[in-house]
């Protein structure tokens, strides 16, 4: 089915050209990076992590949103659904090789990552973590694939299939919770080590990742003539509000623990992240623009998507509430909740993070090829569904 | 077509209650790491009294030693340069480069404000002593290690004498041990560290670039009956003793029984091994 | 077959591409170098065809059992006890990385990460 992604128009080729504009220049960085080391990066021995991870944090609940369309349609028989659900399991396998290659970015020694395997460790939360990623991408490449070689074949997808689609539903929950408890197994990350973060990542995934697959289609629909139907689409939307609705429930939870109890460090990192945290005399804010964009870039999202004229009679307006949605999400936890933890230091002082330019390079080179994977995947599956239209 | 739903309804039931399980199993193992019995946390002096626990993950034969450290705080007071001695000896034992750019320190032991190392005993009205003297802080070796547990491939473990070591050649740089350890003792190396070492020991191996390390409680030393490197700098002051826990008739332990100590974070459940007179 | 007259010489380019070490030395493995041997030891630790062959195990052997099972018990060969490591008991005597150690691993075109971190001797 590859051939399909190897005959389009003049607007594809230049996207992708675009995009491997980016991936290229990554490249050179990677390069830099690995011959120089991981202090060509901003980060330091007290923000120990910074851009890579945290976008694979947040990568990992994209991936895991897809599940979203898998779940109504095969669980419920939700046939709305039926045509779209390829878009969220590819979507879940571009966001997961985002994820391995952010991993694969952050790791001090590259070449030694297959020790993970050769000397496993049940008790590391990253060994499990590796296990869930791996089984998810597998599941989704499998799952996609047969489904639509069959949809293209015109014939019922084989019954073993859906045993492996089944499967792929603890999956998609499980990627994000064993993600979360990397973070929140922590003694000492006060910020961290709070059980209400691995259903906080759940319902941001779930938001953020049909936000992005509602972006799609709407993109689709206009430069591929692929039509989800007004069903689905607003189906989705539903979702997208009621998760959103539950995370930012669960951040509220977050500042009402962390303030009312008034122990500095419950609340300590909450109010770097959102007001700035003086210490010696010195404010440390640099992550109070990002929050703030967070709340606001919500409640614009939140408006746009909830409002009738603006969610079901125009799709420009469904589109630009879906991307905030998406982006504030990312601020969130792209960006807020993993750097943020990192401070205050366990030994009381404060490092700002701010990433290099190289650094920023690499991130978007990834972002890059994501989305590079993300449009080939998409370009097969459109193809076969004009394909058996015609 | 309705039947073959409800064939899928069946399986997808069982796939999700074994999708359960399997989140319980790794709760299990989670679990199964932390001590069974609770020390007695939350306080402080008393917890010396019982490191007689055995737990924590384990790969090699127990000798039933458990390495620790005392570490006599008013000497470093009386003392203002001995801080800096025990940190040179470090540097030189252990080849640990000095980088001309704070972002990319590597420290294994160093002096750091009483506040800094023990931010829960804060005051609002310090003593002066408090207020000005530095206490020396390293790896506290616990008994419970968080970043020995978080390692995805036993590249830190914990060691027969209860040292928590690294093993540089296995350590793949992802750098959780360091999110995870709650003292804030372990340092990555962000470049190559070659061409900082200022004076090099030609006995001990240096790091590469893209491994974590920290203080090693000179295993390398102790292995062949020599002292720490920083114990051996305090000379006879007595700032700092080094000894097996777990033998009733060590110095540390009767200096344990002498005095009144605390250890950094005790109520976090590491069960540290480097105690602190004050 | 479709554009055969296109593919089959593409595939033969491509493999003679990918051969191109082969043609290059056309068999000839080159001189096997020449090891400088120690002066003054003459015996090593295990016998010389052991240590030619294997003694990369051996020392991932000693690298684990010093390091991580903490046993460091030494090695005795005629009389003399040896310590199990690389910079304090195989560089005594080989006190040259780049005549011993590098010679093979040069010729071999192997690299080994040993001296990242481990010192070799001042030469």
């Amino acid at each position: 089915m590859f051939e399909k992604a190897l005959k389009g128009n003049n607007y594809y080729w230049m996207w992708l050209a675009f995009l491997g504009f980016f991936v290229g220049i990554a490249v050179i960085c990677y390069l830099r990076q690995y011959f120089y080391g991981l202090g060509l990066t901003g980060m330091s021995r007290d923000v120990s992590w910074g851009l890579y991870i945290s976008q694979f944090t947040f990568l990992v609940g994209v991936a895991a949103g897809g599940v979203m369309l898998v779940l109504p349609y095969y669980i419920h028989n939700y046939k709305a659904f039926g045509k779209i659900t390829i878009l969220g399991e590819f979507l879940a396998i571009s966001a997961l090789l985002m994820c391995l290659m952010f991993i694969m970015a952050d790791l001090g020694q590259p070449l030694r990552g297959l020790n993970v395997l050769l000397h496993p460790t049940p008790n590391s939360m990253l060994f499990w973590d590796m296990c869930v990623l791996w089984g998810y991408l597998l599941l989704n490449a499998l799952c996609g694939w047969v489904i639509l070689t069959a949809e293209r074949k015109q014939v019922a997808p084989p019954k073993w299939i859906y045993f492996f689609v089944y499967i792929s539903i603890p999956f998609a929950f499980s990627i994000h919770t064993v993600t979360a408890m990397l973070y929140c197994g922590l003694p000492g990350r006060h910020f961290w080590l709070s059980a209400i973060i691995a259903p906080r990542f759940l319902a941001s995934a779930f938001a953020a990742g049909p936000a992005l697959i509602v972006i799609m289609a709407l993109i689709l629909k206009r430069v591929a003539n692929f039509d989800a139907g007004k069903q689905a689409i607003d189906k989705m939307v539903t979702i997208i509000i009621y998760a959103a609705i539950a995370n930012m429930f669960f951040v509220g939870l977050e500042f009402f623990v962390g303030y009312y109890s008034n122990i500095p460090g419950h609340y300590h990192t909450l109010q770097y992240l959102f007001f700035g945290l003086e210490h010696h005399g010195h404010v440390y804010n640099n992550l109070v623009p990002f929050m703030w964009g967070f709340l606001i870039l919500f409640v614009i999202g939140f408006f746009l998507i909830c409002n009738p004229q603006t969610r079901r009679n125009n799709d420009l307006w469904l589109g630009i509430g879906c991307a905030s949605i998406f982006l504030s999400f990312w601020l969130d936890k792209g960006i807020g909740f993993v750097l943020g933890g990192f401070v205050p230091t366990p030994l009381e002082e404060i490092t700002e993070y701010y990433p290099t330019a190289n650094e920023l390079f690499i991130t978007i080179g990834i972002w890059a090829a994501g989305f590079f994977i993300l449009t080939i995947l998409y370009k097969i599956a459109i193809g076969v569904e004009h394909e058996v239209e015609a | 077509m309705d039947k073959k739903r409800r064939d899928f309804l069946k399986v997808a039931g069982i796939s999700t209650l074994a999708g359960l399980g399997g989140t319980a199993v790794v709760d299990r193992l989670v679990s199964g790491t932390h001590p069974s019995v609770a020390n007695a946390s939350g306080g402080h002096g008393e917890e010396h009294a019982a490191p007689k626990e055995e737990h924590a993950v384990q790969e090699a034969p127990k000798t039933g030693k458990r390495y620790g450290m005392v570490i006599d705080v008013k000497k470093f007071q009386e003392d203002p340069a001995l801080g800096e001695r025990i940190s040179r000896a470090c540097i030189q034992a252990h080849n640990i480069p000095e980088f001309p750019e704070k972002k990319d320190e590597i420290k294994w032991i160093w002096m750091t404000g009483y506040e800094n190392a023990f931010p829960e005993k804060s005051t609002l009205y310090k003593d002066e002593t408090t207020e000005e003297h530095q206490v020396p802080v390293l790896c506290n070796h616990c008994d419970n290690p968080p970043c020995v547990r978080a390692c995805p491939t036993k590249a830190t473990f914990k060691n027969k004498d209860g040292i928590v070591i690294m093993d540089f050649h296995r350590c793949i740089g992802c750098r959780f041990c360091m999110a995870a350890c709650p003292y804030g003792m372990r340092s990555f190396n962000w470049r190559n560290p070659r061409d900082f070492i200022t004076e090099v020991n030609r006995d001990f191996p240096s790091r590469m670039r893209g491994v974590v390390e920290k203080c090693n409680f000179c295993a390398e030393r102790i292995g062949v009956g020599q002292k720490p490197a920083c114990v051996e700098a305090c000379g006879d002051t007595g700032a700092m003793v080094f000894g097996d826990l777990n033998d009733p008739e060590s110095e540390v332990r009767k200096l344990l029984k002498e005095n009144y100590t605390i250890q950094r974070r005790p109520s976090l459940g590491t069960h540290p091994s480097v105690f602190y007179i004050v | 077959m479709y554009d055969s007259s296109k593919i089959i010489p593409g595939l033969i380019i491509f493999v003679l591409f990918v051969t191109i070490p082969i043609w290059y030395n056309h068999g000839d493995a080159g001189a096997a170098p020449e090891i400088k041997l120690p002066q003054d030891a003459k015996a090593c630790v295990r016998p010389t065809a052991e240590m030619r062959a294997s003694h990369m195990q051996l020392l991932n052997q000693w690298r684990d059992e010093v390091l991580r099972d903490g046993d460091r018990g030494t090695i005795e060969v005629d009389g003399k006890h040896y310590k199990k490591s690389l910079m304090l008991t195989c560089m005594e005597c080989h006190t040259s990385k780049k005549q011993f150690c590098d010679k093979c691993h040069d010729y071999a075109s192997v690299k080994p990460y040993c001296w990242d971190c481990h010192l070799a001797p001042v030469e």
